[in-house]
């Protein structure tokens, strides 16, 4: 699926399978995003206000990656500090986009329209969904996507991450006419 | 009569240095499209569609770039914004 715009605003149009693949992993994300706050909070911190976020930088590289730390490894007490006071905002955040993206998903495919803020949830949805795969694919620079050995186990999960990007890409041509409005090739 | 009190003298042991700026550093990470961190700086901080371009190309080649500066307050709030967007984006002092 490729975004357009249209006189009703940013079109995509995802086939069944598209749909079935975005619900699934918008679903997944929401379940990540939820991981390491299964503990109920505090109710009295809550009360008076005091934070409550987990202070610590998951242990999941690919959680560590959509929550990292805010500053750099020689200090990591301002790190713990800092998450303590933003990690529910954060996390809140990004579940509010992968909320947006099953909300507008037609549930059998079809026909999508998206307002402007629905279309930056899905910007961000879509790069949060691309950062999760990449981490756990251990995608580098230098990872051709089109040029996948045959018995590469990270073969479909690859697919889906340049499916993802290039619907990504075509998602920010929508939104800033003044790239270049050629979209690359499909993966 | 009594000698008026002896008050402490202050003593400084903070960093007073005034002023020193905060800066905020966007690494290079291989998932990031290049078109999406240009945006980003773009609608973040309002940077030109160029200034953007060349931070982010930067980001690409070097490894990081300094995208903002300020106070530390100031930085923490931006270095969030650039999370909630996926930027890997990290403060230091300068």
């Amino acid at each position: 699926m490729r975004f357009k715009r249209t006189r009703r605003g940013i079109e995509g149009n995802p086939d069944e399978v598209e749909a079935a693949v975005l619900r699934s992993c918008a679903q997944d994300l929401l379940v990540l995003l939820g991981a390491g706050q299964e503990v109920d909070p505090d109710p009295l911190a809550a009360l008076v206000g005091m934070p409550v976020g987990d202070p610590e930088l998951p242990s999941d590289p690919a959680l560590a990656r959509l929550l990292p730390d805010a500053y750099s490894d020689d200090d990591p007490d301002a790190s713990r500090e800092f998450r303590r006071y933003t990690d529910d905002d954060l996390r809140a955040g990004k579940r509010a986009h992968a909320e947006v993206v099953l909300a507008t998903l037609p549930a059998d495919g079809g026909r999508l329209v998206l307002d402007r803020a629905a279309a930056d949830a899905w910007l961000g949805c879509l790069n949060d969904l691309r950062l999760v795969l990449g981490t756990r694919m251990e995608v580098t620079e230098d990872t051709d996507l089109d040029d996948l050995d045959e018995d590469d186990p990270r073969r479909q999960a690859l697919h889906i991450y340049g499916w993802l990007g290039w619907m990504q890409e075509s998602l920010l041509r929508c939104l800033d006419p003044h790239l270049p409005q050629q979209v690359p090739p499909a993966q | 009569m009594t000698a008026p009190a002896q008050l402490d003298q202050p003593v400084a042991d903070e960093d007073v240095t005034p002023d020193t700026p905060w800066v905020v550093i966007v690494w290079n990470d291989p998932v990031n499209l290049m078109s999406y961190v240009t945006h980003v700086l773009m609608e973040l901080f309002g940077y030109s569609r160029s200034k953007a371009h060349a931070l982010m190309l930067d980001v690409h080649h070097k490894g990081r770039a300094v995208v903002s500066s300020g106070t530390r307050e100031q930085m923490e709030l931006d270095v969030a914004r650039c999370h909630a967007r996926g930027l890997w984006a990290t403060l230091q002092q300068d």
